[in-house]
């Protein structure tokens, strides 16, 4: 291939860089590579996770029984760091409820079962020119759409491609694809690269980058050649791709921006602080769809591999059934259980007939002779093994220690979360501990439990904030008493100095105030004679005998209640 | 030796003073070991422990009044921090203070008269509500204490265990198979 001057120079000058460690596992690639990326038939029925992204669930926006059209929102995005959710094709709604959905966990989530009409019919959308876009209109379009990181992270792509505090110099767009048998970004590299550089043309403008880096890794050579092909065509400036050496986990976030720009980047400390932001080639080819065509995130590329007939990779709509991808793909009888993702990072599904989620890029048939179950566990010999192989630099062997004896503060210690369990000290630990699986679990107890303190700092908060508030309270009342009490007095004073004016100046304050009570008792007397019963005004004839007679009775049990209280017995009351 | 003796005296004073006015100037608010204490405990401020919350208990155990084993919400891995923050022995729960599963109260609000008596007894104001209104239950701000369950009148006020779902699901302990001896 002729290169001009310019790129040529560009190419030379760059010079990568080394992450430590890292594996060669046989990659399994090619079987997925052979045929292009396929359609699947409409489903019977899609199954689609409300809660598909990092964040909040999104909150559902149709009702049982409504009828959608393809492209249509379901659920709302709920929160700051949330993402929507569509209809992947038109039909009507059968159900909303929790199922099973493709996790680790094998726990029910919220789901709405789509059950599709045939005709997939789109609702009305349109694109925008993102150059005459306000930025913020354009990452309220990334949201409403759905989009997040397709790599598998799936956080919402809206608030990664925003960085007001710092400045972004280098764009990395994730083409890498470390793990094996997975074949998805590849694929779609090699088929759409022109929509993937226009996307990460949207992020770069976005994020006010200086350079875009696409960092791919060397075996993939039809990808590296499409995606420059792809640049020269459009003349993307400040854009290179660049091929990376194979080696696994290569493709994690943090290896591709050390190798590419030397930048390390710690747990806990986001790249866009050094600088650099990353982003999957299929998530900057869904931002292409969804700001210039104005489609959301209706379906993704999966790779179905493994114990299949024709390993390939299909567009599939998001909810639909694991069973009905494989079975497309030819499974075999002796298919046992189903790995999402690769066979390094992925996690069992609980059964086939979970939906496909945003961040499934792969789907392996996994039989006995393909994988066969794990060897028993020995204990560690310390080989060290592990940290020859770590790409994160940490001391696989100790966190094992740690995790295996609950010593979650020591394994913190020693940099637990900067693991990106890329399973790579699993790989090549000669005792077959399932190392990892600590790792996971050790993560999560950290994080329950430092959900747990938390919980405990705000209610002890709130609980000495409510004693303040009561003994506030108290004061308050207290001072109010006498406040009011001062008032009173002070009246008191008042009417004794107005008061010498009406009656005997010589008098003294005793005689004044005896005076006083005789007059109010005196008014009071009058008012009472003033006053007769009113309910006994305007009665007929009829009703004024009933009340004589009942007056009459009452007197009646007056005088024997008087009699029988002579004898010092309580009169009885009827 | 009187003048070594007068220099001993003048150092004394000296020192003396000067520790004084550390003493007032760098006094250090609070106890010290009952905040340690206080920030193991679960702060569910449910009394338990037979002491009107969280902080008092732990002044009292800061002052060897109390056991350590007095805090079922802390459940055995509270005994333990507070063994290991005092440097005593671990001591197992009592008979009748066992740990219970985690749980949040609930109202039911269609049995709800509106009494306020429960907004009264919760300590951390997590009961949303006014009198002869409705009340409701802020659950992520329940700690679980129960103390609202005796003063409803109406009984309608049920401790509910936290169930796991997808987002506190946690990653078990790996349970790896023995290699079996031949």
């Amino acid at each position: 291939m002729a290169l001009s001057g310019d790129s040529f120079k560009a190419i030379e000058m760059r010079t990568l860089h080394h992450f430590h460690g890292g594996i060669h596992p046989p990659t399994h690639k090619s079987q997925s590579t052979g045929t292009g990326i396929a359609t699947l038939p409409l489903p019977e029925k899609l199954v689609v996770p409300l809660h598909q992204h990092v964040g909040n669930c999104a909150v559902p926006e149709v009702r049982v029984g409504e009828h959608v059209l393809k492209g249509q929102r379901i659920g709302r995005p709920e929160g700051r760091q949330s993402s929507a959710v569509h209809a992947p094709t038109s039909g009507t709604v059968a159900a909303i409820d929790m199922q099973t959905v493709a996790h680790a966990s094998g726990m029910p989530d919220l789901c709405v079962t789509l059950i599709p009409d045939g005709k997939d019919e789109w609702i009305a959308h349109a694109g925008v020119d993102y150059r005459n876009t306000s930025h913020t209109d354009l990452r309220h379009m990334l949201r409403d759409a759905g989009v997040v990181g397709l790599g598998g992270a799936v956080f919402p792509s809206d608030i990664k491609s925003y960085s007001r505090h710092h400045k972004i110099t280098t764009l990395v767009i994730n083409g890498a694809e470390c793990e094996p048998y997975i074949t998805c970004d590849d694929m779609l590299m090699r088929e759409r690269p022109r929509d993937i550089l226009r996307g990460a043309e949207v992020l770069r403008e976005l994020l006010y980058a200086d350079e875009v880096l696409i960092g791919i890794e060397d075996n993939k050579p039809e990808a590296i050649a499409a995606m420059r092909k792809a640049l020269e065509q459009d003349g993307h400036q400040h854009m290179e791709v660049i091929a990376v050496p194979t080696l696994y986990p290569g493709g994690g976030a943090k290896q591709l921006i050390l190798v590419l720009t030397g930048v390390e980047v710690a747990a806990g400390v986001r790249s866009t602080e050094k600088g650099v932001q990353c982003f999957n080639v299929a998530t900057a080819w869904s931002v292409w769809r969804a700001i210039a065509h104005g489609e959301p995130l209706l379906s993704r590329i999966v790779t179905v591999t493994g114990n299949v007939e024709h390993a390939q990779n299909f567009e599939v709509l998001l909810g639909t059934p694991v069973q009905e991808l494989v079975a497309y793909a030819g499974n075999k009888p002796d298919t046992g259980r189903y790995i999402m993702g690769g066979p390094m990072m992925g996690v069992d599904l609980p059964n086939s007939s979970v939906g496909v989620t945003k961040a499934t890029n792969c789907i392996i048939a996994a039989s006995p002779a393909l994988f066969p179950p794990p060897q028993p566990a020995l204990p560690c010999i310390r080989c060290t093994r592990c940290t020859d192989v770590c790409p994160a630099e940490l001391q696989p062997q100790d966190l094992y220690w740690f995790a295996k004896s609950n010593n979650f503060g020591k394994a913190q210690e020693f940099s637990l979360f900067d693991c990106i369990e890329c399973g790579a000290c699993a790989y090549v630990c000669p005792s077959h501990i399932p190392l990892v699986h600590y790792y996971r679990y050790a993560k999560s107890e950290i994080l329950v439990r430092d959900h747990d303190k938390r919980a405990a700092d705000l209610a002890r908060e709130r609980h000495e904030f409510r004693q303040f508030r009561i003994e506030r309270e108290k004061q308050e009342k207290a001072e109010r008493l006498a406040q009011k009490e001062r008032a009173a007095a002070e009246a008191k004073a008042k009417a004794v100095t107005e008061l010498p004016t009406q009656v005997d100046p010589a008098a003294d304050a005793d005689d004044t105030q005896q005076l006083r009570i005789d007059a109010a008792l005196a008014r009071a007397k009058e008012q009472a004679a003033a006053a007769s019963p009113r309910n006994t005004e305007l009665l007929t004839p009829e009703q004024r005998s009933e009340v004589e007679a009942i007056e009459a009775r009452r007197a009646k049990i007056h005088k024997i209640a008087s009699d029988a209280g002579a004898d010092d017995e309580p009169p009885k009351r009827n | 030796m009187i003048t070594a003796l007068w220099i001993m005296v003048a150092l004394a004073a000296l020192l003396g003073l000067i520790l004084g006015y550390a003493s007032i100037r760098f006094r250090v608010e609070g106890n010290p070991l009952a905040e340690k204490i206080d920030a193991v405990l679960p702060q569910t401020q449910c009394g338990q422990c037979g002491y009107p919350g969280c902080k008092p208990y732990a002044e009292a155990i800061a002052k060897g009044e109390a056991d350590i084993n007095l805090c079922p919400p802390g459940g055995e891995e509270g005994i333990h921090k507070l063994a290991e923050l005092l440097g005593v022995e671990f001591k197992p729960f009592g008979e009748n203070a066992q740990p219970k599963p985690k749980a949040v109260a609930f109202i039911d609000e269609e049995t709800c008269i509106g009494c306020t008596l429960c907004i009264q007894a919760c300590p951390v104001d997590a009961i949303v509500g006014a009198a002869k209104q409705m009340h409701t239950i802020i659950a992520s701000e329940c700690t679980g204490c129960e103390l609202c369950v005796p003063p409803c009148p109406v009984d309608c006020i049920s401790m509910l265990p936290l169930e796991e779902k997808l987002t506190n699901w946690k990653w078990r302990y790996p349970v790896t198979p023995l290699k079996l001896s031949k």
